[in-house]
């Protein structure tokens, strides 16, 4: 009863801090929306066309469905990926806002719980309005492609965590680049949005495959175009993985930055 | 009977140390609060006087002796305790996104406070705190002075039992200053415990019962301001200016002078009356000196002494 409570108690100052940041994002929504989902429905439109012309169909699909659902999880990825670490670091060394948090009774664990939720809440915003347009594209092909919204989600827990991991590091906003450059941007190269992993040689498809992002491809993908979602287990447990272990080092790092 | 009085008191606490790299930067304090105190902590930068605050709110982990707030070990009780906390940080951290009005709402629910009652609570924290023109207003908007009286109120959202203040009129032009003593007076008379941390004497001198002068993490005075003026330091204070040598020389003569002091160009005598002196001074040509009480800033500087401190 009392550990039912302490749960419930951790998720709700978790969702005092989820629901400052959509009070500050409801401020800001026309700009954040414009990042966050113009840019991903560009790559969709020019490269799917373009490219489509000369690629014509992959995996059975044309090139624009194909691109589709990889343009999605890179946005979840991107979306997540930027809230973890530019965001958070504003709030955690430029404003304090992290520290008035705790001086209420907020816990360093509820600031990353509540962090987390929101950057994922930010990815689901992102890939629900790309689904959106997608379907009006005539690119969804079938009505389970809802799920995509949770996976999405998900992707948002995971990506979120492990930006906060590198946010515990940093000491400075020019430390994120070597994430995006030595992290983010090949795993989105290698993953399989932009071509099928299979082209690559051996040793990268297996590198590409320790990474999250191929999983959450392999589940979006089929999900979207009415294909067989497969290792279905496999895949959730590698994106859950990758968020709980990177969200416990966070949250540990960031006490021991915060609370010293 | 003095066990009854800790047991009483709001904040204790028992040979508290804290070491960076190998330095005590807090160095077994023993301090016990009584509830409606209201608390100075004096010391010049580095003395521990933040350190020491952050650790009462769990912000600093202990690394020996003990520390307890309204009788709980902050060591396992940090979130506990700092439900009945309030907190103004030196360092301004509002919300610049959100307006005044938001920025109390949404600290509230930090604290878990339901948004009905919150209402109630936040128009009369806009009443004290002189805001309520400013309701609406950006943080952007506000004069440094209504920043802090904002922060203050956010520290009052939680209606606390304790206000740590560290710093609290730093920056600030008089009448700011003024303002928030009033307000600090206000609810003192309320009631509340307060502890603030300060580098203007005459703020600790005007509210605090209670005074601890802190250097390199000890406890060097702890008294009533009054009381340590009085029995810290002599009575007055001559400071004379660029005077010569020779000048310097009759007026040590002065039977009444209890210590020499020189800074710079500046020397300072300390006595009781210091009449040889001054009459020295009368018959000179030199006319650039000043003859005063001692107050709290020469205390702060006998105890602490001269030396720059960065």
């Amino acid at each position: 009863m009392n550990k039912l409570s302490n749960y419930q108690l951790f998720l709700c100052r978790s969702l005092s801090i989820w629901s400052r940041n959509i009070r500050v994002w409801s401020k800001l929504a026309g700009p954040s929306l414009m990042g966050n989902f113009g840019e991903p429905l560009l790559y969709l439109l020019v490269l799917g066309y373009g490219l489509g012309q000369f690629v014509g169909e992959v995996e059975g699909l044309t090139y624009m469905t194909f691109l589709a659902s990889g343009v999605m999880c890179t946005s979840a990825v991107n979306s997540a990926s930027f809230e973890g670490m530019y965001s958070a670091y504003t709030r955690m060394e430029v404003q304090q806002t992290w520290l008035g948090m705790l001086a209420t009774p907020i816990s360093v664990g509820e600031v990353v719980c509540g962090e987390v939720l929101w950057a994922a809440t930010k990815s689901l915003i992102s890939v629900s309005a790309i689904l959106i347009v997608s379907t009006v594209l005539g690119l969804v092909e079938d009505a389970f492609a809802i799920l995509i919204l949770p996976i999405a989600f998900l992707i948002g827990l995971c990506f979120s965590s492990l930006a906060l991991l590198v946010t515990s590091s940093a000491k400075s906003y020019d430390f994120f680049l070597y994430y995006t450059t030595l992290f983010i941007t090949p795993m989105v190269l290698l993953s399989g949005v932009f071509f099928p992993i299979n082209t690559l040689p051996i040793a990268v498809q297996w590198l590409a495959q320790a990474l999250p992002l191929y999983h959450a491809i392999s589940l979006v993908r089929p999900l979207m175009t009415g294909g067989e979602v497969t290792f279905v287990f496999m895949h959730l447990s590698v994106l859950v993985v990758f968020g709980v272990v990177a969200a416990r080092i966070a949250t540990h790092r960031i006490r021991k930055r915060l609370i010293k | 009977m003095k066990a009854v009085n800790s047991q009483e008191a709001i904040v204790k606490l028992v040979n508290l140390s804290k070491v960076y790299d190998g330095k005590a930067v807090v160095n077994k304090l023993n301090i016990a609060i009584s509830p409606g105190v209201f608390c100075g902590i004096l010391g010049p930068n580095g003395a521990g006087k933040t350190t020491t605050l952050r650790m009462l709110i769990g912000h600093c982990p202990i690394d020996s002796g003990e520390l307890s707030v309204f009788g709980l070990s902050v060591f396992d009780n940090a979130s506990k305790i700092r439900a009945s906390v309030g907190v103004v940080p030196q360092m301004d951290n509002l919300d610049p996104d959100f307006t005044v009005e938001e920025n109390l709402h949404v600290y509230g629910k930090f604290f878990g406070l339901g948004s009905l009652e919150l209402k109630d609570r936040i128009k009369e924290l806009l009443e004290f705190s002189s805001l309520e023109e400013k309701a609406n207003s950006k943080i952007s908007e506000l004069s440094g002075g209504m920043r802090r009286r904002l922060t203050l109120a956010r520290a009052l959202i939680n209606k606390p039992k304790l206000l740590i203040l560290d710093e609290p009129t730093t920056g600030l032009d008089p009448q700011a200053r003024q303002a928030i003593w009033q307000k600090l007076r206000e609810l003192k008379k309320q009631g509340l415990t307060l502890i603030l941390t300060t580098h203007y004497m005459e703020e600790a001198e005007r509210l605090c019962d209670r005074v601890i002068v802190m250097d390199h993490g000890e406890v060097m005075a702890d008294a009533p301001p009054k009381q340590l003026i009085k029995s810290e330091i002599e009575a007055h204070v001559l400071e004379v200016h660029a005077a010569n040598e020779f000048l310097i020389e009759e007026l040590k003569q002065d039977k009444s002078m209890a210590r020499f002091e020189h800074s710079g160009d500046i020397c300072f005598f300390y006595g009781e009356k210091l009449s040889h002196a001054l009459d020295v001074l009368e018959r000179s040509s030199h006319d650039d000196y000043l003859f005063r009480p001692a107050n709290l800033e020469d205390v702060f500087i006998k105890l602490t002494g001269r030396d720059l401190r960065e």
